[in-house]
């Protein structure tokens, strides 16, 4: 049976339903939320339909303007730490016989579905005084009394890596696992030790999926939402937590919108960047 | 010694995935109520209060309900319109593709924002069924990316065969496609129903004032007052995921599903 353009009304009806449901579901909601971030708004909560800039004004503020450097720094250095332990990770575990790659892949779907509740609960006690890692430590004799690493930064930072790094590896591990292994091996032979091997040929030859995984994870820890609040103090919140701030707390739904669609903006122009770069780099 | 350090990278990495979860599970089996760890005695008195307590029970039931239902939608949005670009020549319906994978790759905050105006508009704001369409629509890209894989790798040539010898388009989606594409149906609903049962900010953002969903519930004992339930369902769902996709791995091909080529080594 080969593919032939579909003909009529009943030939097209298999795309009707899905297409309707992302018009209406996903278009028109997003629609929806462009305008209202254009909505004057209502003291009381509310918001009337209008065509004012004063949502998108506020950005100017310093106060918006630490939270989105702050947001771009942190999801910055959660992509980095992410993609330098994913990256040796994801070549070992290609590199393993497939019995030891389907463990390691349920272990990590397992974690990738952890909810992020469940992960900051985690990582709080983990990094707590009374219970955390301080007191292994204590015990071992390297430190003098237990600690407590939470709130702050370092805990957000582990805890985004630990959320963002099993994404990382599954976006790496198709290239990793195709990689011809052939490669390494004619470098071996040519007497390149293992490290240098992997340094020289493996990375070079991955460098468009190296940069797809680093926006990836950026993108991914740029949305990240309940881990700043759970782990960090007040002056770790992110976009994200602003945004459901100010649409669920403070109601001012108009002005969450406007800093959704930056986001929006933000992350489309990060993704044409990728492939631009991605483009150039196999020219 | 090559081999001796990458054994320990992996079991540095697996340690540091695993912390976490063995925290949990030895916070969940505590005998007094607080977050102790090492656990103080050993109890399963709190995994027995998630289906005794009506609180945690009604958010259990809640989760479970909207990631069994949503994932079901996200399969049956996601197959006909996989189906229709495998089999039709449609450079146009490739739009609906974008469309069914932008939600996924976006952060989260903005479908959840979305959505919440967009129920808030339309006056149904706060009925269960919102939050099953938006996690079907948010989970669209799973289910659409598994069924796509799947798709690519059905031989033409058998369609061509059942179409040669009679069989309409019909009888051949019905006779050789539909059991080739099953085990993509399966996988694409398990995501869909996993991601689902643990995603916290879309669900929040469309019912979580008129009722609890277990991740809602979860970060709400977080924020008012511990207690060792929230490590026992933790428990639960992981080993739940697990499972599933342990189920996954024995009946399919995993490293396949996840972009490996080869089918066997």
């Amino acid at each position: 049976m080969r593919r032939e353009p579909a003909r009529g009304f009943v030939q097209h009806l298999p795309v009707i339903f899905p297409g309707l449901m992302l018009t209406i579901f996903f278009i028109v909601p997003f629609g929806t939320m462009v305008a209202v971030s254009f909505f004057r708004r209502q003291q009381g909560g509310f918001y009337v339909p209008d065509f004012v800039l004063a949502n998108y004004a506020r950005f100017l503020t310093p106060f918006f303007g630490n939270v989105l450097i702050f947001s771009l720094y942190l999801a910055i250095a959660v992509a980095v730490v992410s993609l330098i332990v994913a990256v040796p990770f994801t070549y070992l575990i290609a590199r393993s016989r497939r019995q030891t790659q389907v463990i390691w892949l349920v272990a990590l779907l397992s974690i990738l579905s952890l909810s992020e509740v469940i992960i900051g609960f985690a990582w709080s006690t983990l990094l707590s005084r009374t219970a955390g890692i301080t007191n292994l430590l204590v015990w071992l004799g390297l430190m003098q009394a237990p600690q407590a690493l939470v709130p702050g930064f370092g805990a957000v930072l582990t805890g985004m890596v630990y959320q963002a790094m099993p994404y990382a590896v599954l976006v790496l591990y198709p290239s990793m696992v195709r990689l011809d292994p052939t490669l390494t091996e004619v470098a071996r032979t040519l007497g390149a030790s293992p490290l240098k091997a992997f340094f020289t040929v493996v990375l070079p030859a991955l460098r468009t999926t190296l940069i797809a995984t680093l926006i990836m994870a950026f993108i991914f820890a740029l949305g990240s939402y309940l881990l700043p609040q759970i782990l960090g103090r007040p002056s770790h919140w992110t976009l994200s937590v602003l945004i459901t701030d100010q649409a669920l707390y403070q109601s001012n739904m108009p002005f969450a919108a406007a800093m959704a669609v930056f986001l929006v903006l933000v992350s489309l122009a990060l993704v044409s960047l990728t492939m631009f770069a991605g483009k150039k780099l196999e020219a | 010694m090559e081999r001796f350090l990458s054994r320990l990278y992996l079991a540095l990495v697996g340690i540091f995935l695993a912390a976490p979860i063995v925290v949990v599970t030895g916070v969940s089996f505590n005998e007094k109520q607080n977050l102790a760890f090492p656990p103080q005695g050993f109890s399963l008195h709190w995994f027995a209060q998630i289906f005794s307590d009506p609180e945690w029970l009604r958010a259990l039931i809640a989760s479970v309900l909207l990631a069994v239902t949503s994932a079901a939608l996200a399969v049956v949005i996601a197959l006909p319109l996989a189906w229709f670009l495998w089999r039709r020549v449609a450079p146009w319906a490739q739009v609906f593709q974008l469309l069914g994978v932008a939600p996924f790759t976006l952060p989260p905050v903005i479908t959840a924002l979305g959505f919440l105006t967009f129920w808030a508009t339309s006056g149904f704001y706060g009925q269960p069924w919102t939050a099953v369409i938006a996690h079907a629509i948010f989970f669209v890209t799973l289910p659409l990316v598994t069924l796509t894989l799947g798709f690519s790798s059905i031989d033409r040539s058998l369609t061509e065969a059942a179409a040669t010898m009679g069989a309409d388009d019909r009888t051949v989606f019905r006779t050789v496609v539909l059991p080739l594409i099953l085990p993509y149906v399966v996988s694409g609903y398990a995501f869909a129903f996993v991601l689902s049962l643990n995603e916290y900010i879309v669900a929040y953002m469309t019912i979580g004032f008129v009722r609890e969903t277990l991740p809602i519930k979860v970060f709400n004992a977080l924020r008012y007052g511990y207690t060792p339930t929230m490590a026992a369902v933790s428990v639960l769902f992981v080993a739940v995921t697990a499972a599933v996709f342990g189920l996954i791995a024995r009946f399919g091909d995993l490293p396949r599903l996840m972009g490996a080529m080869s089918t066997k080594d």
